[in-house]
């Protein structure tokens, strides 16, 4: 067997914060306590958890873009915390990251250009011409046309600053693409849009997703796999069927329990 | 006399590129201890509508129609007398609980604070006062915190202490915009249920504003589906839900991910966006993005049809839209 994409061994971080006593220890909080999983190459992880749970920590951490207390993230079986910074760095292509707010994670006085090129740009190596015909086609596959390239991110509407995200995403032609709550800002009709898009990508480029959300539904749609994050750790993992169906961990049900199912009154309580 | 009448409201903004029609033709009417539910995306105009209610709408905004509190006409009041009525007869909720309160003043000075200016409540009665609300909402060990600030409660609790600070004065409506998009599932469901219990309690008249089919399905008895300044749809929630007329509440149901639901199925999105209120055109304002689209759709905007038992959809392509349901059921 092939080694996963994905893997994410007894990853811990602790951040230290301000003393609160002039003598005292400062106080730790314990964001990430030995988290273990891995992602096979295709398939989807969902990761689910209330605000606190340590969602964001792990993906700062799977994007190198912090370093752990303990433990490793292999991509393809390369330590990334590990590779000298050059390493690292031409490493990054293979997993990229789209932001949960289009709103602040596009720069608005940058062309669209600019923003779907940076990627590439960073990289290094790319013509001027090459990296633009890039930026048109991440666009296309994103549904948007290649002359939107001169636009700035205000002469669009929420749902297509998410696709411009995606395109900056997928123009290095990653294999992991880690979406921290990608569709919680965006409209309910939007949302379906973007994530049919994400759906269509998998299936065309073959991209696997760690998708963080807070959105069982969403996670329920689009991934394999789900992994419940509580307090820094995965209390409950397994496939979406078997996990929302027949919960095991108390963490589970209750945050199955409280979410508001879209059924008239009274056919809940039938069900 | 009904708690709450709301006739032909309409509000015009005053926007750089233009008056833009945020709010047309609403009507509703409300009695204590009925819930009512207002849902749409954003840009729709539910929101407004709730600052209209509340007379907080921009100073350059243009308000037409009427809007009456047991009979009293809030529309074109005065400024002072809003201010009585604002947190005394009518209660607010916002989404932020950290904007809505101010963060360098104690939760129990603001808790304390409509009962101070609307009821002419001492200090000391004021106080004790506050500390039964925040006990009330479920802040443990109420007496003991209330000198403490915002910052030192977390975001559910946050939530609470405002809708203690709405509470004050016993209001006959509530007015709740999106209390719950702000936090975390577990707490919205708590928060939801405090809302709810109260509600029924006091017997105060609801309206609960959400983006959220699943909050709106458990906590309003009537429902209103607004989509570019308009109720599309409304009628009671139950009918809504099993029987969703309008295409755009159609839409709005085939485009939610469902859990349970079957994995890798696509979503039935709604083509295009949102249309801009600045130029909106005449006839129906859903007409080009809705699949059942004729010529006649641009022409005028279409009145409320009856479609079930208290149930209304404004759309002239009823018909056709029921025809095709019955087909996909088949």
């Amino acid at each position: 067997m092939s080694a996963p994409l994905l893997q994410v061994q007894d990853l811990v971080r602790h951040y230290t914060m301000p003393r609160e006593k002039l003598f005292g220890p400062p106080p730790v909080v314990q964001a990430l306590n030995g988290v273990s999983f891995s992602i096979e190459a295709g398939r989807s992880l969902g990761i689910v958890g209330e605000s606190g749970s340590g969602k964001s920590t792990l993906a700062r951490l799977v994007m190198a873009l912090d370093q752990p207390t303990a433990g490793s993230v292999r991509m393809e079986g390369r330590d990334l915390h590990a590779l000298p910074p050059q390493e690292l760095r031409r490493a990054r292509r293979d997993f990229q990251m789209v932001f949960q707010d289009p709103y602040g994670s596009l720069d608005p006085r940058q062309t669209v250009e600019r923003i779907v090129c940076e990627p590439l740009a960073a990289q290094g190596g790319a013509s001027a011409a090459e990296r633009r015909e890039r930026a048109g086609e991440a666009l296309a596959s994103v549904g948007l046309r290649a002359n939107d390239l001169g636009k700035y991110p205000h002469e669009f509407s929420g749902g297509q600053r998410q696709r411009i995200a995606i395109a900056r995403a997928l123009i290095t032609r990653p294999k992991l693409i880690v979406a921290d709550e990608p569709v919680s800002a965006l409209d309910v009709s939007v949302q379906a849009q973007v994530l049919n898009l994400m759906q269509d990508l998998q299936a065309r480029f073959g991209v696997t997703y760690m998708l963080i959300s807070h959105d069982l539904a969403v996670v329920n749609h689009l991934c394999d796999d789900v992994a419940v994050l509580w307090q820094g750790r995965i209390v409950e993992q397994g496939p979406p069927q078997r996990l929302f169906h027949a919960a095991e961990h108390p963490y589970t049900r209750a945050l199955l329990e409280a979410v508001p199912r879209a059924e008239p009154p009274g056919a809940r309580a039938a069900s | 006399m009904a708690l709450l009448e709301v006739r032909n409201l309409d509000v015009t903004l005053q926007t750089q590129r233009g008056p833009a029609r945020a709010v047309r033709d609403v009507s509703f009417t409300l009695e204590r201890g009925q819930t009512l539910g207002l849902v749409g995306e954003s840009g729709c105009g539910k929101s407004i509508t709730a600052m209209s209610l509340m007379g907080l709408l921009p100073e350059n905004a243009k308000v037409g129609g009427s809007i009456k509190l047991e009979g009293r006409e809030i529309v074109g009041l005065p400024e002072r007398q809003l201010c009585e009525l604002r947190g005394d007869r009518i209660g607010m909720i916002f989404q932020e609980p950290m904007t809505a309160l101010n963060p360098v003043h104690t939760v129990g000075r603001q808790v304390a604070e409509p009962l101070r200016l609307h009821r002419g409540l001492s200090a000391a009665a004021a106080r004790k006062e506050a500390i039964a609300l925040l006990d009330r909402v479920g802040i443990p060990d109420a007496a003991r915190r209330i000198d403490a600030y915002p910052h030192q409660f977390s975001g559910g609790q946050r939530q609470r202490i405002t809708i203690a600070m709405a509470l004050a004065c016993g209001p006959d409506l509530l007015i709740a915009d999106e209390p719950t998009t702000a936090l975390d599932v577990t707490i919205q469901r708590q928060i939801l249920e405090l809302i709810r219990g109260l509600v029924a309690e006091r017997g105060m008249a609801l309206i609960l504003i959400s983006h959220d089919l699943g909050v709106v399905a458990q906590n309003v008895a009537r429902m209103m589906v607004m989509y570019g300044g308009e109720v599309v749809e409304d009628g009671p929630t139950a009918e809504v839900f099993a029987n969703p007329s309008h295409p755009y509440t159609l839409g709005l149901f085939g485009a939610r991910p469902r859990l349970g639901g079957p994995r890798g199925g696509r979503l039935t999105t709604i083509p295009g966006t949102v249309p801009e209120l600045v130029d909106l055109p005449p006839g129906c304002p859903f007409a080009g993005r809705c699949r059942f689209t004729i010529p006649e759709c641009h022409v005028t905007q279409p009145p409320p049809f009856a479609v079930g038992p208290g149930q209304h959809a404004r759309c002239i392509r009823l018909d056709a839209v029921a025809a095709e349901k019955v087909q996909v059921a088949a």
